[in-house]
């Protein structure tokens, strides 16, 4: 089965990646830290622009910018006894979908997929949801693909947000 | 929650502690709207945000949607947003660029950049009935508009103070402070502006800005996630982390250090945090930036910039600075429990870019809608307000803390130590003032 927008691709290939999205809203939502970081590579980056625009994150603002020890810092935080705005809870739920492989490099075993996801966070009595566009660049290490960069384009990017985002989303 | 008697506000304000009307009643913040909002000065934007000709920002003041343009010949207005025809508001984005003129959506009014009445569709309507120079068919502009080092402000009233002699030397250290950094002596705005929306009051903002007392609670967490990763990056790679971390990690500092601050109360509400730094770092990037100041000032201005101690200036009512990082948050009330914060940084022309990145590093960790540590301060906010609208389980805010031992001097209030809550003090005496209690 092929993509009729993206490159040809095995279904074996597209199922892969899905199953890893998929994965990624699942260890995110059961709060499963250590195994969301086990899914970037050693140098993989969390970026969500702070404007659709942006090209890159470098030297700009951005709402996340996070490589490795700025992810581990941020769940050390989190889990941390007194982290006073976790105490009341707080769950989520992803749903993630629309998966598109739009390149494969053969050479360098590296996918670019987008997708799109929607989810609900619980906190305090109130649902308050997000949604928008994932752009993952994958890279093969042994057998399983890894996250080379992950790029979160929120629909509501602009905002305003009431409370920030303690996790990724 | 309705008062007894709304005739009588000063008897909510005590020396030591303060009635939780004042944060929770919507009668009483509507009539700081018209007695504080409507009448000091409200800071609108920085000139750099409107570069070029037809480029507008939308804002508040209170509840008052205003735009501020850049006309043609560069001058720069601001405006009410709202078309004289029949009401709509003009500009329904956040920011954008008008060819020539602002165009309503509703009839094609058209309005040049200071507000004045371009051109109507089917003129011939109005021969013979009303002039279309007419002040009642222009877009009105705000009642005064005055600018401080590109700084911008706007008041809805026509009478009151100058805005100099209403910043006085306190708030006017605020823009010193930020463009003496830089070696052309001014700074240029970095076109981002998160917004973040507060569920409390904003006086409970403000109030946070200058409580010292806090940090090593509120944000334990962020502080110790800090530190523990600071030592985790340098075994790793046996370099030293990013700068940024250490910004984070200070928010454990223990109490003596906070002690060790002052805090200045002003004239008109504004107040100040300073404090001893201790010695400049001497790393590669401070050094190229204080050879770029010297080239520009000379040695001694050099030194006399670099050592000013300012770490935060509130600036009353609605504006949080602070100018050794160049960050900027505009407080915008909506409600009595809600509260539009706008917050914005800016880039020092001149200086070395290792000292946009400390900016920037800065806005990242404290300022970003992913910010660690005003996840726990927004939860405090909140908390405050839901405490606060309570009926029962008590009716005052306690600020006694080292009360009466403040020393006073030309109406100027310094704290006797850090964690005094003097600026609280003194930000409601100001705020009876205003409030002509």
């Amino acid at each position: 089965m092929s993509n009729r927008t993206g490159p040809v691709t095995s279904a074996d290939t597209q199922r892969e990646v899905e199953q890893l999205l998929y994965h990624q809203a699942e260890v995110l939502d059961e709060r499963r830290w250590e195994e969301w970081l086990d899914l970037f590579t050693e140098d993989g980056v969390y970026w969500m622009p702070a404007s659709a625009d942006q090209k890159t994150g470098e030297g700009q603002p951005n709402i996340f910018y996070e490589d490795h020890y700025l992810m581990d810092m941020r769940i050390r935080r989190v889990e941390h006894p007194y982290a006073h705005s976790q105490a009341a809870g707080h769950r989520t739920s992803h749903v993630v979908s629309n998966v598109m492989i739009k390149s494969e490099n053969h050479a360098s075993h590296e996918l670019v997929v987008t997708s799109r996801f929607h989810m609900v966070e619980y906190r305090l009595d109130d649902l308050r949801h997000f949604g928008g566009k994932y752009t993952h660049t994958l890279i093969k290490s042994d057998d399983a693909y890894k996250i080379k960069l992950q790029r979160v384009d929120l629909a509501n990017v602009e905002g305003p947000f009431d409370f920030v985002m303690q996790v990724w989303l | 929650m309705p008062l007894d008697n709304y005739n009588n506000l000063g008897s909510l304000v005590e020396p030591e502690r303060v009635h939780k009307a004042c944060y929770a009643d919507e009668k009483i913040f509507e009539k700081e709207l018209e007695n504080i909002f409507y009448k000091s000065w409200i800071y609108i934007g920085h000139e750099s945000q409107v570069p070029n000709p037809g480029d507008y920002w939308t804002t508040w003041v209170g509840r008052e949607r205003m735009i501020i343009c850049r006309d043609e010949e560069g001058n720069i207005h601001v405006l009410y947003n709202r078309c004289p025809h029949r009401g709509t508001l003009i500009c329904n984005n956040l920011h954008g660029n008008v060819p020539k003129a602002f165009r309503c959506p509703y009839h094609a009014w058209q309005f040049n950049m200071d507000g004045s009445l371009r051109n109507v569709p089917m003129k011939q309507g109005y021969e013979g009935i009303v002039d279309l120079t007419d002040p009642q068919l222009q877009m009105k502009r705000a009642e005064r508009q005055e600018t401080y080092r590109g700084f911008v402000f706007a008041s809805l009233s026509s009478d009151g103070p100058s805005l100099d002699e209403w910043l006085g030397k306190g708030a006017r250290a605020a823009f010193d402070d930020i463009c003496n950094r830089s070696p052309e002596g001014e700074c240029e705005i970095v076109m981002n502006c998160f917004r973040i929306i507060q569920h409390s009051n904003w006086k409970i903002f403000l109030e946070n800005q200058l409580d010292a007392v806090h940090p090593s609670i509120t944000h334990h967490s962020t502080g110790d996630a800090a530190a523990q990763e600071q030592k985790i990056y340098k075994q790793k790679t046996g370099e030293e982390p990013p700068m940024g971390y250490q910004f984070l990690a200070d928010f454990t500092l223990p109490y003596e250090k906070w002690d060790s601050l002052d805090t200045i109360g002003h004239p008109y509400g504004h107040t100040v945090l300073a404090g001893y730094m201790g010695l400049r770092p001497k790393d590669p990037i401070t050094v190229s930036h204080e050879e770029a100041l010297t080239k520009a000032y000379g040695v001694e201005r050099m030194d006399a910039i670099l050592s000013t101690n300012v770490h935060h200036v509130l600036v009353y009512p609605c504006l949080s600075v602070q100018p050794p990082l160049q960050q900027l948050r505009a407080v915008r009330p909506l409600a009595a429990n809600k509260t539009l914060t706008e917050i914005w940084h800016f880039r020092l022309k001149g200086a070395p870019e290792g000292i946009y990145e400390r900016s920037l590093a800065y806005y990242y960790h404290v300022n970003s809608p992913s910010t660690m540590v005003n996840a726990d301060d927004l939860n405090n906010f909140r908390a405050c307000q839901d405490g606060l609208s309570l009926e029962g389980g008590g009716d005052w805010v306690s600020f006694h803390r080292n009360y009466g031992q403040d020393p006073v001097e030309n109406g100027i209030t310094t704290s006797v130590t850090g964690m005094s809550e003097q600026p609280m003090r003194n930000m409601f005496s100001s705020w009876k003032e205003y409030m002509s209690v």
